[in-house]
């Protein structure tokens, strides 16, 4: 018989099955939404490494307290929050955008885009410019196709603010494409 | 270009990233290893709770407690139906009978409700 999702674990080893399957379903979020983040391949498997056991710490809790609702905005939360941290004990921030810049030929075979890999690449070096907030709003929105409310939820905002960050992230991330060379501003004109 | 267009080619440098497999195997050992790990340790910490005298204390005091609760609890039922016994008794002899019967008799109950 099928587990339901919103049915509480029974014993240890129901609990670490239902670890296991978290596990298995979001391994690639966890680990896309760390690349996006660090900039590279090493410091991503670290955060991942972090990230997992970490939940895993708390799962029980999370299990009980999550009402049968996804787990995948927890797991990002804590991404996150490991994130952060990373950043602060290394006091930087990723210095050259993502390093993999091999990684867009790789998703684009076509000899013809040419152009279009350049704008890929502007791109993906603009996501890295943004502010915190909103950079980390499109990982989870393009990268992981999280919807409004499981962003909302990982990061702590309500829906509505949530649509307004992602929709000023869009506008700005989309200025900083059109215009390379110039200073990042916000959508309303105002710099950051 | 339109909003769309834009959302698209964002989606198309945004795609997922494939873990290394290698990472997976990696986690999934370090997952079981915790488990086993905290499995043994609480085996460990049962044996040597149990070798430790200084863990039998509670145990001991906790039975010990439990006995004199229900000693307790008998006395004071028993007294209870002093009266009643001894207007049902007709000498001092069927008197103490019927108490150790009540007393028998309250024994029974609280060891069975346990």
């Amino acid at each position: 018989m099928v587990q339901q999702a919103d049915e509480l674990p029974s014993g240890k080893a129901d609990i670490d099955a239902r670890f296991t399957e978290l596990y298995k379903a979001h391994l690639r979020d966890v680990y896309s939404y760390s690349y996006y983040r660090v900039g590279n391949h090493h410091d991503a498997e670290d955060l991942t490494e972090q990230t997992f056991l970490q939940a895993y710490r708390h799962f029980e809790r999370a299990l009980r307290e999550a009402n049968g609702r996804p787990l995948r905005p927890w797991l990002i939360r804590i991404a996150h929050n490991l994130a952060a941290n990373f950043y602060r004990d290394r006091s930087r921030k990723p210095e050259s955008g993502i390093e993999d810049a091999g990684m867009i030929s790789d998703l684009h075979t076509t000899e013809s885009l040419v152009e279009g890999r350049e704008q890929l690449k502007a791109i993906l070096d603009g996501v890295q410019q943004l502010p915190d907030d909103r950079r980390e709003a499109l990982i989870m929105r393009f990268a992981l196709g999280m919807d409004n409310r499981e962003i909302a939820r990982a990061l702590g905002r309500t829906d509505g603010a949530t649509k307004v960050l992602l929709h000023r992230a869009i506008r700005q991330l989309e200025g900083m494409v059109a215009e390379p060379a110039a200073p990042a501003a916000d959508s309303d004109g105002a710099p950051r | 270009m339109s909003a769309t267009d834009f959302e698209a080619l964002l989606r198309e440098a945004l795609a997922p990233v494939e873990p290394p497999a290698d990472l997976a195997v990696r986690l999934e050992v370090t997952l079981v290893s915790l488990t086993e790990a905290a499995q043994e340790e609480l085996d460990t910490w049962e044996l040597s709770a149990m070798r430790d005298p200084r863990n039998w204390v509670r145990p001991a005091a906790a039975a010990v407690i439990g006995v004199s609760a229900g000693t307790a609890l008998v006395v004071l039922r028993v007294r209870a139906r002093h009266r009643v016994r001894k207007q049902r008794s007709r000498n001092a002899v069927e008197l103490v009978e019927r108490t150790f019967q009540d007393a028998a008799e309250e024994a029974r109950r609280i060891v069975r409700r346990k």
